[in-house]
């Protein structure tokens, strides 16, 4: 099982805390700075996966990646595969690349809900649900003309919202 | 609402009003007064809240999710949270699913409220609310909402949208976790998912086994051949992975399906190009296959070239699996020694740390002190993390199976001496422990342990490191200086070292020790007794008479400052002491020397970890009973005195001696039955303390200790003797009478879920629970609406008739008798008095 998913920027400032597990707020926080320290810690060079420590207990693996800016962790317990998991995140990183159209971190700082709608596509209360970009992408394209269909003044608004960005 | 001019003054407002975007774009701009900034936004929120306008409340939660993620709290808007769910609008439901997966737990009542929207959604006609309920339930489910939402969910199952299907699979993982009830009746359901047309929902549904196996894995057995099939005909690498993970907690409980498994699992060892394949395949050839030698050897030729593998994510997967198979083939991984060694001056410290946890497992006694060499030779450019663990795997390898690898103990105490030479030192408790340890369990190393425990103990180092706890080590070494004194080759060192003047700077339990060996010392001298068992080698001389009265005098020397110590235990101790130096002066010395000598000959034996935990509550022990009963005795004697005015004073007299019997005597129940209880460790002595009298009344003589008459000879040797045959180690370890087989603590942790059975058969009124409506019904009545509500759905759109369908399937198994099933002669008969009724409806 997954236990928590986190994109963590260069300089600790979380973009997406999702956690599969009931933990308090200040407790998140703090997981949050936790990851963040033992992640920044290591050179590109070193391998993507840490053993847990602190608030994880010591089966749980922290599995990330560094694109750029950000880290994109993933915490999980001994049932998943930890080359699965790398794949996973490339494939979590390719969907919002499709959705935000060559995805940058302002992207993620402004969409904080949409990045949740895309891993929701991806992982399901912390079991992966589909794996193929695809299916992923196209889930994704029908519920937002969903939502565009909804709003009649949507054009009016994407102008908007570029010019204020 | 939606006319295009009531949009467009609602953007114009929605302009002025902070969407999220305004408010993201805020908290950038306000880095330096951040968390005031926020505050005003949240109060602004507040106020947007209590307007009705739908859209300001979305937006609203919008808000409150993104400051979710920077750690504020959003509970207090569970309420608003609901109202945004409910909104038909897909753009709302996405919000207000989102801030409730977020934000509701068991421990907000909320969330009870949701249970009729969530079934609304998933059951709906909407695919895409459908997924939001499914996904939203999965984050937040309850034990309330997944017994209340368990039959939805498995009708689900058989929902004509794969993407529906797939989520109500992993949903009911969830279901199971909260409400364990609902595996037995469901599981036949899920067990069809392995079969589903669409490879995302088998793959789905292993997954969901896979989890549940971790917890019960013979209720699973019988899959196997279903899932043995999936493994030969798939080539989607995520289902096999999946279905192998499974394989690994199923092999080891049957050797056919071990047997079964050696031919697929080696074919796609050698075909697949897929590295995450391979590696879950060699896991589980080394959980489930480790008998097959075979596939064994194949395995590690495998991981010999993932070590070897410039990717530094495959070299650190090698070690972990070699790792698990050196568990049980540690021969298998010997030949890759060389290999492993190099690991540990890799740059990634998680390979170092994975590849010395791997050299744990191959040592023996030829290559014992050169791996050593190497771990220590490394500490000394080791930092942080990597040190600790190396301190630690010093440590564990050489101790484990009892010292079973340890042919040169002296080379071994040295080695521990030299770590605490290392600064900043965190470890001195283990290293500590590792001194007692080998001097209890290892009978020769004693004379030699006493004696480089002297000179540890005039360590300056050791007192002045203030960073380390290094000065815990000085525990071991005064304990066994005092234990093992009759090794000792001169008292007075002992003692001058023993009660030096910077012991009061040692935390306070090292310098109890420290008191008290000197009282353990002295008895020896005094004496002449050797403390605990004599060995035939070693024996003690004698102390004479002038060198007793220098003993004593270096005694109260240095207890004069501990006295006066701050801490109560330091103080009694050396009080104890001093005056007992005060009564072998003014008494007649033979009298006492036997006397003193009796106080320290018992042997101190290693006690088991749990010794404690496994203590068995004897049987009538009520622990929850209540023992004492002043409270009900005070009301007696309060009443007794009430009633009888004239000879109150004669009555509260006898009545509070009778009380202070009545107490004693209740002390002394439950004192009795505390030596009983399970906190009460009994010794194996030849007393039967329940039947002495009070501590005061007993002699030496009713004690029967063991006498030690023994004669006095020559100095033990410095070294220990290289002996070529095996070194005797202490193994036994204390454990009360009567203990507990099983721990206790392991007997609680098992929960609920992994106590269900499922190879019973399904019993009757085993069903998942669903609503009951209310009311009393007519049969009359029903069949009328019935009718009506039949003529209604074919208006409906064709997902509700294929949700009836799907419901009346699931109805088919249970008898419910509040929707009697109609012929059509029924319906004809009815025909005349549905007319009727209506007829009577409009003239109501």
């Amino acid at each position: 099982m997954i236990k928590a998913v986190l994109i963590i920027n260069n300089h600790g400032k979380p973009r997406l805390i999702k956690f599969y597990e009931l933990i308090d707020v200040e407790k998140q926080q703090q997981v949050v700075r936790e990851c963040f320290n033992s992640v920044s810690k290591r050179s590109d060079r070193n391998c993507n996966f840490l053993e847990g420590g602190g608030f994880w207990s010591k089966e749980t693996k922290l599995i990330y990646r560094h694109y750029a800016t950000l880290y994109f962790i993933f915490c999980v317990d001994s049932s998943e595969s930890e080359l699965g998991i790398l794949d996973l995140i490339q494939v979590f990183v390719e969907s919002l690349d499709k959705t935000f159209e060559n995805v940058c971190e302002l992207d993620l700082i402004f969409n904080m809900d949409k990045i949740h709608f895309v891993l929701d596509e991806i992982v399901m209360g912390g079991l992966v649900l589909e794996t193929n970009i695809n299916e992923i992408n196209e889930a994704l394209t029908n519920q937002n003309k969903l939502e565009k269909n909804e709003d009649p003044l949507s054009g009016l608004k994407d102008v908007l919202n570029r010019v204020q960005r | 609402e939606y006319g295009v001019t009531a949009a467009l003054n609602q953007t114009v407002d929605s302009i002025f009003r902070k969407s999220l975007t305004d408010l993201v774009r805020g908290i950038r701009n306000n880095k330096k007064n951040e968390s005031t900034y926020i505050n005003k936004c949240l109060q602004e929120i507040k106020e947007e809240l209590k307007l009705a306008n739908n859209d300001v409340k979305i937006s609203a939660v919008q808000k409150l999710s993104y400051l979710h993620m920077l750690g504020y709290d959003m509970t207090w808007a569970a309420f608003n949270v609901l109202e945004v769910m409910s909104c038909s609008k897909f753009t709302a439901k996405r919000i207000g699913y989102l801030a409730a997966a977020q934000s509701f737990h068991e421990g907000i009542d909320i969330t009870m409220l949701t249970t009729n929207l969530i079934r609304k959604d998933i059951t709906g006609p909407n695919l895409f609310d459908s997924s939001l309920a499914l996904n939203c339930l999965a984050n937040m489910c309850t034990p309330d909402l997944a017994r209340e939402l368990a039959v939805d969910i498995v009708a689900m199952l058989n929902s004509s949208r794969p993407y529906i299907r797939k989520r109500a699979v992993l949903m009911l993982y969830k279901v199971f976790l909260k409400f364990p009830d609902a595996l037995r009746p469901a599981f036949p359901r899920l067990k069809e998912k392995l079969e589903d047309a669409d490879p995302t929902v088998v793959t789905a549904a292993a997954n969901v086994i896979c989890e549940l196996a971790r917890k019960n894995p013979k209720n699973y057995l019988p899959l196997a051949p279903l899932l043995f099939k999936i493994l030969t005909t798939s080539n989607n690498n995520w289902m096999l992975i999946k279905i192998i993970k499974l394989f690994g907690t199923l092999a080891p409980l049957d050797k056919r399906l071990t047997r079964k498994l050696v031919d697929p699992l080696t074919n796609i060892i050698n075909s697949t190009s897929a590295m995450s394949l391979l590696y879950e395949c060699i896991q589980t050839c080394t959980v489930g296959l480790s008998s097959v030698t075979s596939v064994i050897r194949l395995c590690t030729t495998k991981l010999r070239s993932f070590v070897e593998d410039p990717d530094q994510n495959l070299k650190y997967l090698g070690l972990i699996a070699l790792h698990n198979i050196m568990l049980n083939h540690p021969k298998a991984v010997m030949e890759h020694r060389d290999l492993i060694i190099r690991c540990l001056d890799d740059e990634d410290i998680t390979i170092r740390l994975r590849a010395l946890n791997l050299l744990t497992g191959m040592v023996n006694k030829r290559n014992l002190i050169e791996l050593i060499q190497k771990l220590t030779d490394k500490l000394e450019t080791a930092e942080g993390i990597f040190r600790d663990e190396l301190i630690e795997k010093i440590i564990s390898i050489s101790s484990q199976n009892s010292y079973q690898y340890v042919s040169d103990f002296e080379w071994y105490i040295s080695v521990l001496i030299d770590l605490t030479r290392i600064p900043v030192n965190k470890h001195g408790k283990q290293i500590s422990w590792q001194l007692m340890d080998v001097a209890v369990r290892v009978k020769i190393t004693r004379a030699f342990l006493a004696r480089q425990m002297i000179l540890l103990l005039k360590d300056t180092r050791l007192y002045s490191d203030n960073r380390s706890n290094v000065n815990e080590v000085l525990y071991s070494a005064a304990f066994i200086v005092g234990e093992y004194s009759q090794y000792l080759d001169d008292i007075y060192e002992a003692i001058d070292a023993l009660l030096q003047p910077r012991i009061t700077s040692l935390p306070v339990n090292v310098q109890i020790v420290f008191v008290q060996s000197v009282l353990k010392l002295f008895s020896f001298a005094v004496s002449g007794t050797v403390i605990g068992e004599v060995d035939e080698d070693h024996l003690i001389e004698r102390v004479s008479q002038e060198q007793l009265l220098e003993i004593m005098l270096r005694l109260k020397d240095g207890l004069k400052s501990l006295i006066q110590s701050d801490h109560t235990e330091v103080q009694e101790r050396a009080c104890f002491i001093s005056e007992l130096l005060i009564l072998v002066e003014n008494s007649n010395f033979s009298d006492l020397n036997n006397e003193l000598g009796y106080l320290f000959t018992d042997v101190l034996n290693p006690v088991a970890k749990d010794a404690q935990r496994r203590v068995p509550i004897p049987e009538g022990l009520d622990l929850d009973a209540q023992i004492n009963e002043i409270v009900e005795s005070e009301e007696e004697e309060f009443e007794n005195g009430d009633t009888n005015f004239l000879s109150f004073g004669y009555e509260e007299t006898q009545n509070t001696s009778k009380f202070i019997e009545e107490e004693t005597q209740k002390v002394r129940i439950s004192r009795k039955q505390q030596k009983q209880g399970p906190y009460y460790l009994p010794d194996d002595s030849k007393l039967n303390t329940d039947e002495l009298p009070p501590v005061e009344q007993i002699t030496a003589e009713m004690l029967d200790l063991k006498g030690n008459d023994r004669l006095w000879a020559k100095r033990p040797t410095a070294s220990i003797p290289k002996r070529r045959e095996k070194i005797h180690v202490i193994k036994t370890e204390e454990m009360p009478d009567d203990a507990l087989t099983e721990d206790i603590k392991e007997i609680i942790e098992k929960d609920s879920l992994s106590k269900i059975d499922l190879t019973a058969p399904l019993r009757d009124d085993e069903i998942l629970p669903t609503a009951k409506p209310y009311g009393i019904t007519d049969p009359k009545k029903d069949k009328m609406t019935e009718k009506k509500k039949k003529s209604s759905r074919n208006r409906k759109s064709r997902n509700e008739n294929d949700k009836d369908r799907r419901e009346k399937r699931s109805n088919k198994s249970r008898n419910d008798n509040n929707r009697p099933r109609k012929s059509r002669d029924d319906l004809k008969r009815n025909g005349e008095s549905i007319e009727k009724s209506i007829s009577s409806n409009k003239n109501n």
